[in-house]
């Protein structure tokens, strides 16, 4: 197969992989059939049926292409950090085939006229799907309401607030009031700015031993529970967003009970790390919100394999070198992330912490039904597809990354998963070089 | 998983254990920081002659880094330079090239183009030396003269010398922390120099809103109440208050503040009667120490300030060996490997 793309009518035959979705549909050693952009046919009918083109994917997993509910693409207004090229390149070759990007653009995504750029860039330069989300309040200042119903007009696919907090829990509830009038999803990171003040690392053990600003856990659980209450009231579909606290994990499980329409996410490093990656004063790992305890980290896995966590997300935030490039309090959070999510994941599969399909669903199924969407592979389906090599291994380094952002959670160190292939409506959006 | 496996050693130390860099009191053994006293007591020598001075540092220049103002600090550190026989320069950041817009690798950079062998930096961001050691001039030898609430090594060296001079050993001392523990750069290293060197007892003393989260984990014990602290203690530190705490809402009053954990003489009486009275300075007298207290027979406040010079050279002068050390770890790695 060519890096090129096939021509409109061309056909692809896919063979001897792995099916897996995130509805728990497994299949060893299927074929699939790829014409005109769908699932022409599974499995028998597939392998009878004659291609253009032919990928072996024996030893690989097919699944549904990872859905993004959180990632920042830098277009438009932050071109040093990243672009739109640049990142949704650095999310397909992650899996990738649809990213809900933040409304934390220069200028913030709360028009009409933003969300056409954002719209107007992927068109050109993007491969992959592109859903702006867009800013619940003028400027993400959090004090007046942006116009909603033609941000979703124009094509956002939800609204929230980006990594923000609204200071005010009057606005707050005024945001969740009228979004609820249009049915729209809202989408917050919980965050008591009062409390996190001036802080940048979890208030915990590495905190006080190396003199660092804490943010304590209360921080974010004060946070959900005033959503919780809030979402309860108004009748909103609430989503919280890159959670970090054990406690917000049985907090939400206690509010699904009760009935109230939340969903949640998690990025995929809260799951790998805690606050000891910040021992060394390693800036990569000064992230909002702050790497906390152990004892965290496995609650929020729980939460992803019990589904009280429907999401993984990639909170992927690139920077230029000199954002990172100070003492560790100087420099701004986030992780150069998308490339690496996958292996991640697959690092806690091997260590036994989640099975495949419960990764499989956080990145596929889960995050797609948080914006009403659907990622299953079926006759007569939208090809969009990932084909990984789960034992293959790649070594992100300065050489390997395609992001902008250099930063990137494990660097020159060999990790498990390969991205083979990803398909958006049957086009390939990113092909690995190697075993064509 | 493990992000990062560079733990302090593996920036501060030669890979024979010598010391490059005097970055944080983490992960240096017993031996090291009593290599470090003892290299200090010979100095001290050299401080009462005529001449004060010695040529282990003749040719080298050591620039003061200072990003935050310090008088006591930089001067100390200005006179061990000397009296090591350093040319030295005085930089205070905040009014140069940071103004200017300039970032700190770039500074920093520039001064290492002027062939400079050792930065001493102060600065008000927690972690600053390491980042400068690590990623900006790895051949210039970094001492930490106070970073954020971080560490200030120097100090808590000679607060160690102070203490040695008077109770001779470290074994079976109590020995307690009063104020605020919060911010203090210095208590951090205290309390990790006192766990290192033996100390039997280390207490911390202050209101709830002045100490960190879960600051029994560096190896101490709490007491709320100073009067039931006082008891049997061999040494007492009292940490500087700055005003701006009342702002913040972490005390209601100096004059609180001073009932419940001033150092006053009755108060210095509930102790062990040779306990001895530090301080880190400068002091705020009728703050956290009285001044009959300060000035009294107990008070070893100004030994701390002599032995300050004699620490500081001390740790000049072991770090400016290592780095040579490495240097000629790397030439005789360089010539067995011969010519590409």
């Amino acid at each position: 197969m060519s890096a090129s793309k096939p021509t409109p009518g061309s056909s692809l035959k896919i063979t001897g992989g792995r099916l897996l979705d995130g509805h728990g549909s497994e299949a060893p050693n299927i074929a699939l059939m790829i014409r005109n952009g769908r699932i022409a046919a599974l499995g028998e009918a597939a392998e009878q049926a004659e291609a253009d083109q032919t990928f072996d994917a024996h030893g690989c997993v097919i699944a549904p292409g990872f859905v993004d509910l959180y990632c920042n693409l830098r277009e438009p207004g932050n071109g040093q950090k990243g672009n739109m090229a640049s990142e949704t390149r650095a999310a397909a070759r992650g899996g990738f085939t649809t990213v809900c990007t933040s409304p934390e653009t220069s200028p913030v995504n709360d028009s009409r006229a933003v969300t056409h750029l954002i719209r107007e860039a992927a068109a050109i330069s993007s491969a992959i799907r592109v859903l702006p989300v867009g800013a619940i309040t003028r400027g993400l200042e959090g004090d007046m309401l942006s116009d909603m119903a033609g941000l979703i007009a124009a094509g956002c696919v939800a609204v929230g607030n980006g990594s923000r907090g609204v200071r005010n829990a009057r606005v707050l509830r005024r945001c969740m009031a009228y979004a609820q009038t249009f049915g729209l999803t809202v989408m917050f990171r919980p965050e008591n700015q009062s409390l996190a003040a001036d802080g940048y690392a979890h208030d915990g053990l590495v905190t006080s031993r190396l003199g660092l600003l804490g943010i304590p856990e209360v921080a974010e659980t004060a946070s959900v529970m005033e959503m919780l209450l809030l979402a309860e009231e108004t009748g909103v579909k609430l989503h919280l967003s890159q959670l970090s606290c054990g406690r917000s994990v049985e907090m939400i499980a206690d509010a699904r009970r009760r009935g109230i329409a939340v969903t949640a996410d998690v990025a995929m490093h809260q799951l790998v790390f805690t606050q000891d990656a910040l021992a060394g004063f390693d800036s990569r790992f000064h992230l909002r919100p702050p790497l906390r305890s152990e004892t965290d980290r496995k609650a929020l896995v729980a939460g992803v394999r019990e589904g009280v966590i429907d999401a993984i997300v990639s909170q992927h935030l690139p920077h230029d070198s000199a954002a990172k490039q100070a003492p560790l309090p100087a420099t701004e959070p986030g992780l150069s992330s998308i490339e690496s999510v996958l292996s991640l994941g697959l690092g806690l599969v091997q260590g036994g912490e989640l099975t495949l399909a419960e990764l499989v669903r956080g990145l596929t199924s889960g995050p797609a039904s948080v914006i009403g969407r659907t990622a299953t592979i079926g006759s007569d389906e939208i090809a969009d597809l990932c084909v990984f090599d789960p034992e293959a291994h790649w070594t992100p380094s300065r050489q390997t990354l395609i992001s902008a952002g250099q930063h990137a959670p494990v660097l020159g160190r060999s990790l498990p998963g390969l991205v083979r292939l990803t398909l958006v409506d049957g086009q390939e959006a990113w092909v690995s070089e190697t075993r064509l | 998983m493990t992000a990062n496996a560079a733990s302090p050693n593996h920036l501060q130390l030669t890979r024979d254990g010598q010391l490059r860099h005097f970055l944080t009191l983490d992960g240096l053994n017993r031996e090291l920081l009593t290599d470090i006293l003892d290299t200090a007591d010979s100095f001290i020598e050299v401080g009462e002659r005529s001449i004060k001075k010695v040529p282990l540092l003749r040719g080298r220049t050591v620039v003061n880094l200072f990003f935050e103002p310090s008088t006591r600090t930089r001067s100390t550190f200005e006179l061990a330079a000397k009296r090591l026989s350093a040319d030295v320069l005085n930089l205070d950041i905040n009014t140069s090239a940071t103004s200017k817009g300039e970032s700190l690798s770039d500074t920093l950079l520039n001064l290492e183009a002027m062939a400079s062998d050792m930065f001493v930096v102060r600065h008000a961001q927690s972690g600053a030396p390491h980042f400068i050691a690590e990623s900006v001039t790895p051949g210039v030898a970094i001492i930490n003269a106070g970073d954020g609430r971080h560490a200030h090594p120097t100090q808590a060296m000679l607060d160690m010398l102070t203490i040695r001079q008077h109770k001779g050993a470290f074994e079976g001392l109590k020995v307690a922390i009063v104020g605020d523990v919060l911010h203090s750069r210095v208590a951090r290293s205290q309390i990790r120099a006192l766990n290192e060197l033996g100390a039997e007892q280390i207490r911390v003393i202050a209101p709830g809103t002045l100490l960190p989260t879960d600051v029994e984990s560096l190896g101490c014990t709490v007491e709320y109440d100073m009067v039931k602290g006082m008891k049997d203690l061999d040494v007492v530190i009292m940490l500087r208050l700055q005003k701006e705490r009342m702002e913040g809402a972490l005390l209601p009053s100096e004059r609180e503040f001073y009932r419940l954990y001033g150092l006053s003489q009755e108060k210095l009486a509930l102790a062990h009667p040779e306990c001895i009275v530090m301080h880190p300075g400068p002091i705020n007298r009728g703050v956290e120490i009285e001044s009959a207290v300060a000035d009294g027979p107990q008070s070893v406040i100004l030994n701390q300030v002599t032995n300050g010079i004699a620490i500081r050279m001390a740790v000049m002068s072991m770090a400016m060996g290592g780095q040579v050390a490495e240097r000629q770890h790397k030439l005789a790695e360089l010539i067995e490997r011969g010519p590409a």
